[in-house]
């Protein structure tokens, strides 16, 4: 293993936070103490909140399937499509854009995969048993978490913070019939008005799970575990500290739609924080953290049948950053500021054996010690009017890459003669989101700009393979900053009973990132059709749309319903990868004296717009049907809960556009869910 | 008030002391002139010994950069003045033949005379290399003759190629660089020789011997941005680029052309044909 030394950039942070004190300087001057209380307003304001927490009592009832994995949380979101290698590790997409175009954090803090293949997404480095929920922006609404183009998510870890509940603990488990799905789980907490202590620990193991007509998907199991303690002490009324600390190991995870799967993938994940209800008098909620995370990700090939040549895959990635925010009011005005930062190493290699096991071993650097620095300055400004709102919001960031590793220094060279060992980048983004309200009618509607920086694979990659269109992939080092332009509209009629909403956006992306084939290059993995080339395509297009709505039928009965559209084209008009056909879902759900029960329909139409250059072929329409049932029972103080379960109840074959290789999916399930909580 | 005093006066000190170690590293070291390489022989005669040095650890067919100097036993100093020659000759049962050589030179270091012989054969016990040096001391003519052991080289890969050209001419092309191949654009250096006699063995100058690395382990996997060799007048020999992408067994596929372009020896590698029957190996 590659040691690394920890080298912080103290000096871009030093020339971040000088930045943001003269910006706070000029615009704290004039200002004068806020009578508006401090939790007034969730200043971020975001399309959509998925509520993860298991222990929350009720909300957890309203779940149709409390200990389904984080990945299929996820997936029951609006706006989020998972793209899927196998059973575990599913990797999110917003807006038809995957990891490189989102910011995805972890209560704040950036986290980035050690795997070059894209196996492990962060969100497969915590839990359910972790989380409160997620926060979703879309598009620029995003960038309080970092760069992105497509959007952001935010993983919130799940903390009593000082409410007075004393001792609470929980206890459960959960079966599978399809995969044989073992989930054992619980947790044990404290919180009082000084201190708060969380722990959380969730055990999940599945074996090869079969699609609609009882095909064994080989290479479908996996094994995880995930460890957390959260802790707080309030030092004065209004200062506490706390400090976060999670551990995920996954083992022995299989991924069918790939020639690897993964031996070990291990994060560990800690933070400090330090939190005070004012600063200066007039910003309230001032937090600050800091945070180091360490992953380690291991790909193994020696369970598969005829590989045509072993070989090892281990990545390391390594980030630690800080960040500090306040809030700031006045008048209609809610300012909220954010200095973030973050430095991060990605290194990966592989080992190769030969036939001839008199021949050296080969050895090559996939990721080559890619050093990346970011300092950035987030702030917007949330202006209440009488019936309408207005948030403007900007992100500034001053972003680097630096090979640091000769060996891989000298292997781009091969390819990028004239390459510099360090890349700079300012990093921009403005925002602007109006709100109505007219009648019963909310109108939504925004423009914005972002930026985004290459990814670790498509700056610095080599011989990256992609299974999906049978390349090896080599990165440029020379990329153009990727910008996207865009506009978002919505609208909604909102009754109590009854609710309709039309929603839409377009994404003008320049210099879109995307492999292109370089026939003039010989591939490196055996078998592979040829090598692409990162490049920037002049421009993309990208347009979203969906209808959904919510009616209450009675006091106990409600209906939901979702259809959306996804087109996305290259500048010649040529499809792009992954982009949804026309999708559906709609549900109806009871709930009634701890009685819980749902019936729900799923499906896609025929994916028509597809592209064989990146491997897709055309995916057939389909649905699927599942139903849910729940009791919720008071034992003394305690509660237990059982929810139990068929997902794809007619046993369809099925997959869909986010189906690496289209692997079929899970095929007729059961499950069964106990949840004890001791209160 | 007073410690503040101390820790200036410290401070001051440790100041002069870092200055002063900085001036004497400034006094020049006396550099080895045979720094890193190995005396494989030395020759002793009455009033003079001659030492031969190389890289290696031993002669090994194929190129090899050998650098020789005379010790003057009188005054026990290296003459700058030798002017020495070469002629390195095999010794068969029924015949005997010589190998290319360069001439010797003096390198920036003037007692050290460096030049390389291409052996294409080694020896075994009854047929040997001979390798004789003409010299001259303190104006004398001298000659001496040693009798030296080529072995194959210990890895088995092939550098030196010895063949006939479709011009029906017998030609020598060894490998030079790199020494250490890397992960890296790698520059890439040969030699070529044709024989013209069994005794004479002239520089080719001025053809070209395209470069195809490849890994046959690996599908025969190639790399980018190689450089044919091309004839270097100033350093006489062929100089081009070889990329490799990782480490491991690489043939490097090679193909001889003269000045009007046409291959004299070797194939174009392609589906049907995954090499040239003009190659070198690598492996690191």
């Amino acid at each position: 293993m590659k040691a690394f030394i920890s080298v912080f950039p103290f000096k871009g942070m030093l020339m971040g936070s000088l930045l943001v004190a003269m910006v706070c300087g000029t615009l704290v001057s004039p200002l004068y103490a806020q009578e508006i209380p401090a939790d007034s307003l969730k200043l971020i304001n975001l399309n959509e909140v998925i509520v993860i927490s298991t222990a929350k009592q009720l909300d957890h009832q309203k779940q149709r399937k409390p200990l389904s994995t984080l990945d299929e949380f996820l997936e029951s979101s609006r706006s989020i499509k998972m793209v899927k290698r196998g059973a575990y590790a599913w990797e999110p997409t917003m807006n038809d854009m995957a990891s490189e175009r989102l910011a995805v954090t972890i209560d704040g803090m950036q986290i980035f995969g050690a795997c070059t293949d894209k196996m492990d997404p962060i969100t497969s480095y915590v839990d359910v048993s972790n989380l409160s929920e997620a926060e979703i922006g879309s598009g620029q609404q995003g960038a309080a978490f970092g760069n992105s183009i497509g959007g952001g998510i935010n993983l919130k870890l799940d903390k009593s913070n000082f409410k007075p509940t004393g001792w609470t603990g929980s206890l459960e488990s959960a079966f599978e019939s399809n995969n044989a799905m073992r989930v054992f789980g619980g947790e044990l907490n404290y919180s009082d008005e000084k201190f708060y202590l969380n722990t959380d620990a969730i055990y999940r193991k599945a074996d090869n799970y079969s699609a609609g007509g009882d095909e064994e998907v080989k290479f479908s199991q996996f094994e995880k575990y995930n460890f957390s303690v959260n802790s707080g002490f309030k030092l004065t009324e209004d200062k506490s500290v706390s400090a976060t600390l999670i551990y995920d190991e996954a083992t022995d995870v299989g991924y069918p739609a790939l020639t690897m799967d993964v031996s070990l993938a291990r994060a560990v994940i800690g933070s400090v924080s330090f939190n005070q209800d004012t600063l200066f008098g007039n910003f309230s909620n001032w937090e600050s953290k800091l945070y180091y995370n360490t992953i380690k990700h291991t790909m193994d090939d020696t369970k598969r049948p005829d590989v045509p040549i072993h070989m090892d895959m281990p990545g390391w990635s390594e980030t630690a950053g800080f960040y500090t925010q306040a809030n700031f009011n006045k008048e209609k005005n809610h300012f909220f500021f954010k200095l973030d930062g973050f430095y991060n190493k990605s290194y990966a290699e592989m080992t190769m054996y030969p036939t001839n096991s008199n021949e050296p071993l080969m050895f090559m650097l996939t990721w080559p010690d890619v050093r990346t620095k970011d300092v950035g300055f987030y702030g917007e400004d949330h202006i209440q009017f009488k019936k309408a709102s207005l948030k403007l919001s900007t992100r500034l960031a001053y972003h680097s890459n630096t090979v640091a590793d000769d060996f891989g220094l000298n292997s781009l060279k091969i390819f990028y003669p004239e390459m510099e060992k360090t890349n700079t980048r300012f990093l921009k983004s403005f925002s602007a989101q109006y709100h109505n309200m007219w009648h019963d009618f909310h109108l939504n509607g925004g423009i914005s700009y972002g930026e985004r920086a290459p990814s670790v694979s498509e700056g610095y990659g080599f011989y990256l393979f992609n299974s999906f269109d049978n390349h090896d992939y080599i990165g440029d080092p020379g990329l153009k900053t990727e910008s996207s332009a865009d506009a978002n509209i919505s609208i909604t009629f909102k009754k109590p009973i009854f609710e309709i909403t039309a929603s839409a956006n377009y994404f003008r992306v320049f210099n879109y990132i995307i492999g292109v084939v370089d026939n003039s290059l010989s591939t490196m993995t055996i078998g592979a059709e040829g090598v692409k080339i990162y490049t920037n395509l002049e421009y993309a297009q990208l347009f979203n749309t969906s209808l959904s709505g919510r009616y209450s039928i009675s006091n106990a009965f409600k209906w939901t319903g979702q259809i959306s559209y996804h087109r996305g084209v290259d500048n010649d008009g040529e499809n792009l990868p992954l982009i949804s056909p026309l999708s559906y879902r709609s549900a109806i759900d009871f709930y009634k004296n701890q009685y819980s029960a749902s019936l729900s329909v799923d499906g896609a139409g025929e994916q028509s717009n597809y592209n064989p250059t990146y491997g897709e072929t055309k995916t057939a329409a389909y649905a699927t049907l599942s139903a849910s049932f729940g009791k919720r029972f008071f034992l003394n103080d305690n509660d237990l809960f059982v929810k139990t379960g068929i997902e794809n109840i007619l046993d369809t074959h099925y997959s869909s556009y986010t189906d690496w290789n289209n692997i079929p999916r899970m095929g007729r399930n059961f499950y069964l869910t106990i949840s004890y909580s001791i209160n | 008030m007073k410690t503040l005093t101390y820790i200036f006066a410290i401070l001051i000190l440790s100041v002069s002391f870092v200055s002063c170690s900085d001036d004497d590293e400034n006094v020049p070291v006396e550099v080895n002139p045979v720094e890193g390489l190995t005396m494989i022989y030395e020759i002793e005669a009455t009033d003079h010994t001659v030492q031969i040095y190389s890289e290696k650890q031993n002669l090994e067919v194929g190129y090899n950069e050998i650098s020789i100097r005379v010790k003057d036993l009188a005054s026990d100093k290296f003459l700058s003045n030798a002017t020495p020659t070469w002629m390195p000759m095999m010794h068969m049962e029924t015949m005997q033949h010589a190998a290319p050589h360069s001439m010797l030179q003096n390198t920036e270091e003037p007692t050290v005379y460096k030049g390389h012989i291409v052996f294409q054969m080694a020896s075994n016990n009854t047929e040997y290399w001979e390798l004789t040096l003409n010299y001259t001391m303190n104006g004398e003519a001298k000659e001496e003759a040693l009798r030296v052991t080529v072995a194959q080289p210990v890895d088995g890969l092939k550098k030196t190629q010895v063949f006939t050209g479709s011009d029906d001419v017998r030609y020598i092309l060894a490998y030079v660089n790199p020494k250490e191949p890397k992960v890296a654009v790698n520059d890439f250096q040969a030699v070529l020789y044709k024989m013209e006699t069994m005794m004479d063995f002239p520089m080719v100058e001025n053809y070209k011997i395209t470069v195809d690395p490849r890994m046959p382990g690996m599908g025969n996997h190639s790399s980018p941005n190689n450089e044919d060799l091309t004839y270097n007048a100033a350093t006489k020999t062929y100089d081009g680029k070889l990329s490799l992408t990782m480490t491991g067994y690489w043939r490097i596929n090679l193909k001889l052309l003269n000045t009007n372009g046409e291959v004299l020896k070797g194939e174009d590698v392609t589906e049907a044909n995954p090499e040239s029957s003009l190659y070198f190996e690598l492996e690191f």
